[in-house]
């Protein structure tokens, strides 16, 4: 049986597997990435596919050589597919373990740079940093007396 | 000699199945992964010797023939980067190896860490040595896959919520990688770079453009250039020493290698050289603004990371063959230095408790030795006359100048800038964490495991070794960057018959 080459159906079908998968890829929530990440995956396959001459199977004997399909980018997507089922069961693993540790899978914002912001609005940049005193003898770090540490080797 | 050129993929992959196997033999599986990169790395040092003296070496897998077939070639530049990457992965082997010793009360799971790594090391060997798109984007995946697993290590808390977002960005980098892989196939009907040259060329301009524009976003996102490059800072600090030492030595450059790569072989000319430069100013200065600004000292170098990306995106930017032997060797450099002053930050946190400059200080006289091993290497990233940082800062600026025009002037201001400000950030992290007196009463610890003191000595004076064989390196990168503008000795070596 000939298979329909690339057509618009074809490409319309990718785009929108494609725009669906990075709208949610958008959220915040890992689970809802994680179905982005597998909606964008098998439209970037089926684009792959659509890539190459389409025809009869590509197994020498059972089909004529010239109406033969490109077999290369079935190889190819057979790679592409294991690789995103691979990064798709991590995803999920990493996901659960979020929920896991605490109570929703939401990708948080990066702590550190609210640390900074906050800082940079107190003015609490170190006038000891160029100077040899501790930073108990700072009278800029008022309230900089580091939390204690949470573990000490021995 | 060619059957020698698959082996740096091989045998990390076959000591990773051993090590898996080997999971509950500790010291087995040590030798075992010790074994497998001390072999990859004199691999790669006679490939390196072989691609000087008779050119590119190619096998082609299976025995099919190039178009069609998996090619793996090494030639210059992918030997060299075969070298620097071998030595500096077994390097902090010995260094996690000599951490392993000393965290065995904390049950970290050892067991999954030799698989992982060295299976991340036959992902950036494959990398190096693709002869196609489709193989380059496997090695990408390989080594991804690998530093998934290393950066969400134990699955604490911090790590799962920074793993995450580094895993989402390097998902869609894929995805970006793999669409442009079938755009091109769609658009030429093969991926074998060397054929490539020849049938992209044949291409109308926008089509090439765009397919241009698409690798250099995937690469752009795995290399952190600027605008694409917010997801580091935020994920790598929080993984173990070693494993940030590794990515910020390897991962990234393995972006900037396949920029060049693609860039020089695929695309020759100037057509994206500009926004290449345009990308690469922002892209130091953004950084090393960003490390300014920081408090701990695994963030403040993922900053510096970033922005020393931006040196070599500017040699690549030039598009001369003076701008690409200053990529060249300065990716050479930062591989070394980069991971060097991870490894030193390890160090740190396994004397002092900490990496927050607020919490440290007076480190220079209850650690010595990690002062030392500090100062060299921060004087080095700054690029302070002796060492390596100097020539390859040095080999970019005068390229820059050769070039002239407002853009690459601009961008050797900017340049002369990061590197100030670079030794500005060095100097801080000295007087805080080293120079000023103890904060607090630091409970002596055990003294520091030998072998993380010796690799770290070892990765040092590697790079200040870099500095008196800067004339033969030089040589070397000289002539991989005059291939890499030629094109044809890839392409001849590749495809005996020429490509079509």
């Amino acid at each position: 049986m000939r298979a329909a080459g690339a057509n618009l159906v074809s490409f319309i079908t990718i785009g929108v597997l494609v725009g669906c998968g990075v709208t949610l890829l958008l959220e915040r929530s890992l689970s809802r990435i994680l179905l982005g990440v597998i909606l964008i995956g098998n439209g970037v396959n089926l684009l792959i596919v659509f890539g190459g001459r389409s025809g009869e199977a590509p197994v020498v004997g059972v089909s004529d050589e010239a109406a033969m399909s490109d077999a290369l980018p079935q190889a190819m997507v057979l790679t592409a597919i294991v690789i995103t089922f691979g990064f798709t069961a991590f995803l999920l693993a990493i996901s659960y373990r979020s929920w896991y540790l605490s109570g929703d899978d939401e990708v948080p914002d990066d702590i550190e740079d609210r640390e900074i912001v906050r800082r940079t609005a107190q003015h609490e940049v170190s006038a000891a940093d160029l100077t040899g005193e501790p930073p108990t003898a700072d009278p800029q770090q008022v309230d900089a007396p580091a939390p204690p540490r949470e573990e000490g080797p021995g | 000699m060619n059957t020698l050129v698959p082996l740096p993929v091989v045998l990390p992959l076959l000591g990773a199945a051993l090590t898996l196997l080997l999971a509950g033999r500790p010291w087995t599986q040590r030798t075992v992964s010790v074994g497998c990169l001390s072999t990859s790395l004199v691999v790669a040092v006679v490939l390196l010797v072989q691609a000087y003296r008779q050119g590119p070496l190619v096998v082609q897998i299976g025995g099919w023939p190039a178009p069609v077939g998996i090619v793996l070639v090494a030639d210059q530049l992918a030997a060299l980067m075969l070298v620097v990457s071998s030595a500096v992965t077994l390097c902090v082997l010995l260094y996690s190896i000599g951490q392993g010793q000393a965290e065995v009360g904390e049950r970290s799971p050892v067991a999954i860490f030799h698989p992982t790594y060295l299976v991340l090391t036959a992902g950036v060997c494959n990398a190096f040595l693709a002869g196609d798109l489709f193989n380059l984007f496997v090695g990408f995946e390989m080594l991804l896959a690998a530093s998934f697993v290393l950066i969400t290590l134990n699955g604490t808390g911090p790590r799962i919520r920074t793993g995450s977002t580094y895993v989402v960005v390097n998902v869609l980098a894929s995805m970006i990688f793999l669409i442009s892989v079938g755009l091109v196939y769609a658009a030429t009907g093969t991926l074998n770079l060397a054929q490539l040259t020849a049938r992209l060329d044949a291409l109308p301009g926008g089509v090439r453009l765009s397919l241009q524009l698409m690798l250099l976003v995937a690469f752009g996102i795995k290399a952190a250039v600027f605008p694409l490059s917010a997801w580091l800072p935020d994920s790598y600090p929080t993984a173990p020493a070693p494993v940030t030492a590794v990515f910020a030595g390897l991962l990234t450059k393995v972006g900037v290698y396949a920029i060049i790569r693609t860039q020089t072989l695929l695309f020759p000319g100037q057509q994206a050289g500009e926004l290449l430069m345009v990308a690469a100013g922002l892209t130091m200065l953004v950084g090393i603004l960003g490390a300014v600004a920081q408090s701990d000292i695994k963030r403040l170098l993922s900053f510096t990371l970033v922005s020393h990306i931006g040196y070599m995106i500017f040699g690549v930017g030039l598009s001369t063959v003076a701008g690409l032997v200053g990529a060249i060797f300065y990716v050479v450099h930062h591989i070394t230095i980069q991971t060097t002053l991870f490894l030193i930050s390890g160090l740190v946190e396994q004397r002092a408790g900490s990496t927050d400059l607020r919490r440290l200080g007076g480190l220079a006289r209850l650690a010595p030795l990690v002062g030392v091993l500090f100062f060299v290497s921060a004087m080095n990233l700054a690029g302070i006359p002796p060492f390596s940082g100097f020539l390859g800062k040095l080999g970019l600026l005068q390229a820059g100048v050769a070039v002239g025009g407002p853009l690459p002037w601009t961008l050797v201001a900017v340049g002369a800038v990061t590197s100030l400000l670079t030794l500005y950030v060095a100097s801080r992290v000295w007087n805080i964490a080293f120079w000023r007196s103890p904060c607090q009463t630091v409970a002596p610890t055990a003294p520091l495991p030998a072998l993380m003191v010796g690799a770290t000595v070892a990765l040092v004076v590697l790079g200040v070794s870099l500095t008196f064989v800067a004339g033969p390196l030089f040589d070397v990168t000289g002539r991989a960057a005059a291939d890499l503008i030629e094109r044809t000795p890839y392409v001849r070596a590749v495809l005996p018959g020429g490509a079509s």
